[in-house]
């Protein structure tokens, strides 16, 4: 009981009331230039919760035999040796995404969500644990640029995965060419980070009252 | 291969496309997190841009000659990220050493903003950009250095404003990073308006 509980709690931080792109805009370098289309967004994600995850776990099971002083080079390493695993297959397997994607899957690496989680959660963490925490802050921050995403491609070209969609791509619709050029991103990731911390804000406002 | 083009014309193309028109920063999204956390105050984005510059110019021509001479003839290209941030890593570590032995009065003013560099995407991404474009090494070298400049630019300008923006009044869910990254969309889209300039040759 007391264990399922912890995990749900886990989960829950990781996506909402910590997520790393509401809290501190962390770790945006890497992805943010790839939403202007949803598909690309989404390859990018699942590359991101694919590292965050399998590296918490190999850190956290490597946790007791990293001295301590040469702990950051391991973990970059480990870090280092998921993202080329995914590069090269994403090469092989599908290499028009691949050249889509240029090189930041390979600035996954630098990304710092999955140092911050391999330092503070996984370091400290047994294994299981760790790769729920992996793969929930990394699904945290696939759903922001997942959104970011849809609305830059939904009002930039007036279509969703590539579907041309009802209303945006009719006549009626004056295709906003910004947004997909590179301002788009920023102002809309302001805008969505605006309603998160008011959201959020005035959720923590409640609690206290609730307290009281 | 293709020999490089080392003309003087295409190199300043190449340096004004890296500061302006493809500014690593506002158009490509790299060494984000520095950017909205270390541009509070014009002095220290002067410093912090000013390591970035001299890094990024180093570490890129130190990279390109890794990539030719060791990863090329091995066919390991795929280790490339590992080596380019071994590469950085050791680079500013042995850059600090150097300036607090031999600068102090440099370490002083640029030497807090090193340890940051390493763990900034610009630096590893304008290393991995050059790749895919297959850049010769004085293309490679005017690129890392305008990229630089750009970044440069970018922070300092990002902190002059802040500082004037510390007087306003901002909506609550918008102070700190929300408005930071409106600034930044406002500042990509005057960086476009340089495009003007390079089409109309």
């Amino acid at each position: 009981m007391m264990a399922r509980k912890k995990t749900s709690d886990v989960v829950l931080t990781a996506i909402w009331g910590d997520n790393p792109v509401f809290r501190q805009i962390l770790g945006i370098c890497s992805a943010l230039a790839v939403t202007n289309l949803v598909l690309n967004t989404m390859v990018m994600g699942a590359a991101v919760i694919f590292t965050t995850a399998l590296s918490g776990l190999t850190v956290s099971l490597l946790r007791k035999h990293t001295p301590r002083i040469i702990r950051m080079m391991v973990e970059v390493l480990i870090v280092a040796f998921y993202v080329i695993l995914f590069d090269q297959a994403l090469k092989a397997y599908w290499p028009e995404m691949s050249r889509n994607l240029g090189p930041y899957v390979g600035l996954i690496i630098t990304n710092c969500i999955i140092m911050g989680r391999a330092e503070a959660f996984a370091n400290a963490n047994p294994p299981g644990l760790s790769f729920i925490d992996g793969l929930a802050s990394g699904i945290g921050y696939s759903i922001v640029l997942v959104s970011v995403a849809i609305v830059r491609e939904l009002l930039g070209m007036g279509s969703l995965l590539g579907v041309a969609m009802p209303f945006f791509s009719s006549s009626l619709w004056d295709r906003w060419i910004i947004m997909v050029m590179p301002p788009g991103a920023f102002f809309t990731l302001a805008v969505i980070v605006w309603f998160a911390r008011t959201a959020q804000k005035d959720r923590e406002a409640e609690k206290k009252q609730g307290a009281k | 291969m293709n020999a490089p083009d080392n003309s003087m014309v295409h190199l300043s193309i190449i340096l004004f496309t890296a500061v302006f028109t493809d500014n690593i920063l506002l158009a490509r999204f790299l060494g984000m997190c520095s950017f909205l956390s270390v541009s509070r105050q014009v002095k220290t984005a002067v410093g912090l841009g000013l390591a970035v510059v001299f890094v990024m110019t180093f570490t890129i021509a130190l990279d390109w000659i890794a990539y030719r001479y060791i990863l090329q003839p091995y066919a390991i290209e795929y280790f490339r990220f590992i080596l380019f941030i071994v590469i950085i890593a050791a680079f500013v570590q042995f850059v600090e050493m150097a300036l607090e032995r031999f600068s102090p009065v440099l370490y002083q003013n640029l030497g807090i903003f090193l340890p940051l560099i390493t763990v900034n995407c610009a630096i590893l991404g304008a290393s991995l950009f050059m790749v895919i474009r297959a850049y010769g090494l004085a293309e490679a070298v005017v690129f890392g250095f305008g990229s630089g400049i750009g970044w440069m630019l970018a922070i300092i300008a990002m902190a002059g404003i802040r500082e004037r923006l510390n007087n306003a009044r901002i909506p609550k869910g918008l102070q700190g990073p929300g408005i930071t990254l409106v600034i930044a969309g406002i500042m990509a889209l005057a960086f476009i308006g340089f495009t003007g300039v390079l089409s109309g040759r």
